[in-house]
């Protein structure tokens, strides 16, 4: 076990120098000029960008920029992005609290129902119910998140007036940011709630509503057929005949002994899918123009915000690798094969 | 009809929603090689993939006889833009399959083959590629190059290139230590000879499979990338594009909340179709070549 975990975290310095090494090759494409925003703390210091491209040595050899770079941004210093008007350190912090509420939004049901779903689907198998899902799933992989987006929004929207676009209304904007509105969370629903103000609860949940049903939508469909899939395997081993041929009820077949070991591949699938959403819902953030990491990276992209692009790519590529290790380890915990 | 071709046709016959499918992409496939045909370009157009424009009203109008899908805004004729569009949504899996296809096979064998530090280099390269979201890591690569057409299949194809070659490495280590290989080593050919001329064709039948299931992630991908205004310029046929410009009209005029459902509804739901079309022929081309999920 402590091999084992030992093993993964000598491996994890190595990804992360790969992860570094290969947004910042990626970069060095562009001029220095362009590349100077990765190092300025405020908007000021452009007005002398030689000045930035000699302190921080953007003509001398990549392996040696990359030392620069990686030390500036251990330190906190990972620019200044045009489009979010502030360094990129501080519009993390900034956007990643309104990331982190839809991602729980749309985790939750999405994990919820699809294991619930993938397991009676397994019960049922090539009956109606087996047959709904693989619809479901077959339409959630090929419809695009930003086609099926456009057409809620069309439909709650524009048609029933029901679930408006961004974080919240103008007034509840008002409201959070009047000196009585606490923020011990920085997520807003929650905080909603502590502070007592359900108006606002209400507001900031119907603004969640659309998003979050896209994006549950879209990842449903994997991890249903995974789950199905995990407890057919499951279904069909000798421990769960032994188990049924002792006479217990078939519930406690299922739900006890096949499903917990039919559960490992989706703690890893759905740990890698919460750290996707974290990672900036690039797309359906954009559409429902929701204050996120996601809306911020596009931003950033479209007006060649380098600092703001890198500073995204880096957090949620960091995420990733740290959620693969997590999923490793847990893993481990509820496998205890894998110890040795 | 040999055995073999019995054993797909019953297959599509099992699974009509595969049939489907196989129907879609054929379909798709006429329009995309009709399309001089069924759009005739102007003969003094530059580039028959740009939209002809009628016009300068900046509202989308709705069908009519002479733009049997209305047009969008700034009127660019969205029948036209549908069909040749249909050649760029082609052009754009078919050089992302073949750009991540070759990188695959390149990688994957030389990495299977002569295993050891040059393995180990090349699967920790895949592991970095594949550390990073994939639409996430494509955007990056789209920004720096800038936007455009030819750099969105590039992105697409270097986020996508590191799954085929682990699957090529894994099938070449397993053909590594067959007896034809050894004989054909012992007859003294080269490495290139035993790594081209043997392993490879028997190793890349897998591969193609993993590319025709793949093909609906490689479109949404690159729409997804236009659609963000990353990819061709306005008014280049390209659905993604498309979808784009019905952002603005989405809620509709007062009054009539799907006055302009046409702008997104007919090129998102041929891009649905069209990805639809693969998966399902996905699924049957899977169960066919997988014994272990044949449940009848």
């Amino acid at each position: 076990m402590l091999r084992f975990i030992g093993r993964r975290l000598l491996f994890l310095p190595l990804v992360l120098f790969g992860v570094t090494a290969l947004l910042f090759f990626a970069v060095d494409f562009l001029s220095p000029e362009m590349r100077a925003a990765l190092y300025v703390r405020s908007p000021r210091q452009t007005a002398s960008v030689e000045a930035v491209i000699e302190k921080y040595g953007l003509r001398k050899p990549l392996p040696v920029q990359y030392g620069v770079w990686l030390r500036e941004a251990l330190r906190g210093n990972l620019g200044y992005s045009e489009t979010a008007r502030m360094p990129v350190a501080d519009a993390i912090r900034e956007f990643f609290p309104a990331t982190l509420e839809l991602a729980i939004a749309a985790f939750v049901p999405t994990v919820v129902l699809g294991v619930f779903l993938g397991v009676l689907s397994a019960v049922f198998k090539d009956r109606w119910l087996d047959q709904a899902t693989r619809f479901v799933a077959i339409t959630g992989y090929s419809l695009p998140s930003f086609v099926l987006g456009l057409v809620l929004l069309m439909l709650f929207y524009g048609k029933w007036h029901l679930f408006p676009p961004g974080r919240c209304s103008l007034a509840v904007d008002l409201a959070i940011h009047a000196a009585d509105f606490k923020h011990p969370t920085g997520l807003l629903a929650l905080d909603a709630i502590l502070d007592g103000r359900w108006d606002v609860f209400m507001d900031v949940a119907r603004h969640l509503v659309l998003p979050a049903a896209t994006l549950t939508y879209i990842n449903l469909a994997l991890l249903l057929r995974v789950t199905r899939s995990s407890m057919l395997e499951e279904l069909g081993k000798d421990y769960v005949r032994t188990a049924r041929a002792k006479g217990l009820p078939e519930s406690l077949v299922v739900g006890r002994h096949a499903l917990r070991n039919a559960l490992m591949p989706v703690i890893t699938l759905s740990s890698l899918l919460f750290v996707s959403l974290l990672g900036g819902v690039v797309i359906t953030e954009t559409i429902f123009d929701y204050p996120g990491i996601g809306r911020w990276t596009v931003m950033a992209a479209q007006e060649l915000d380098i600092p703001g692009v890198v500073g995204t790519t880096l957090l949620a590529s960091i995420l990733f690798v740290i959620a693969n290790l997590c999923a490793d380890l847990l893993y481990a915990v509820v496998d205890p094969r894998l110890r040795t | 009809m040999t055995a073999r071709m019995e054993f797909w046709t019953s297959t599509f016959r099992e699974k009509p929603l595969s049939a489907f499918g196989l129907v879609l992409i054929v379909f798709f496939i006429l329009v995309a090689g009709l399309a001089p045909v069924l759009a005739p370009a102007d003969r003094r157009a530059y580039d028959p993939y740009l939209i002809p424009e009628f016009g300068y009203s900046p509202d989308p109008l709705p069908p009519s006889r002479e733009h049997p899908f209305g047009t969008t805004q700034e009127q660019f004729d969205l029948y036209y833009g549908m069909v040749w569009g249909t050649r760029t949504a082609f052009r754009v899996a078919l050089s992302v399959v073949a750009v991540a296809l070759a990188a695959g096979l390149l990688v994957g064998g030389v990495s299977g083959f002569y295993g050891g530090w040059l393995d180990d280099l090349l699967m920790r390269l895949t592991d970095v590629v594949l550390a990073f979201p994939a639409l996430l890591l494509a955007v990056v690569i789209v920004a720096v190059l800038g936007p455009s057409l030819e750099h969105v299949m590039l992105s697409v194809a270097a986020v996508s290139w590191p799954s085929y070659a682990r699957l090529l490495r894994g099938e070449v280590l397993a053909l590594k230590g067959r007896e034809f290989v050894l004989a054909a080593r012992g007859l003294g050919a080269s490495d290139a000879r035993i790594l081209f001329k043997h392993i490879l064709p028997n190793a890349v039948y897998p591969l193609l499979v993993y590319a025709s299931l793949d093909v609906g992630n490689i479109v949404i991908t690159a729409a997804a990338l236009s659609f963000l205004g990353l990819g061709a310029p306005i008014g280049y046929a390209d659905w993604g594009q498309l979808v784009s410009l019905s952002r603005n009209w989405i809620l509709g005029a007062p009054g009539r909340p799907f006055a302009y459902w046409y702008t997104i509804l007919i090129p998102g739901g041929a891009i649905f179709l069209f990805v639809l079309g693969w998966n399902l022929v996905g699924d049957a081309v899977r169960d066919i070549l997988d014994p272990r999920s044949v449940s009848r």
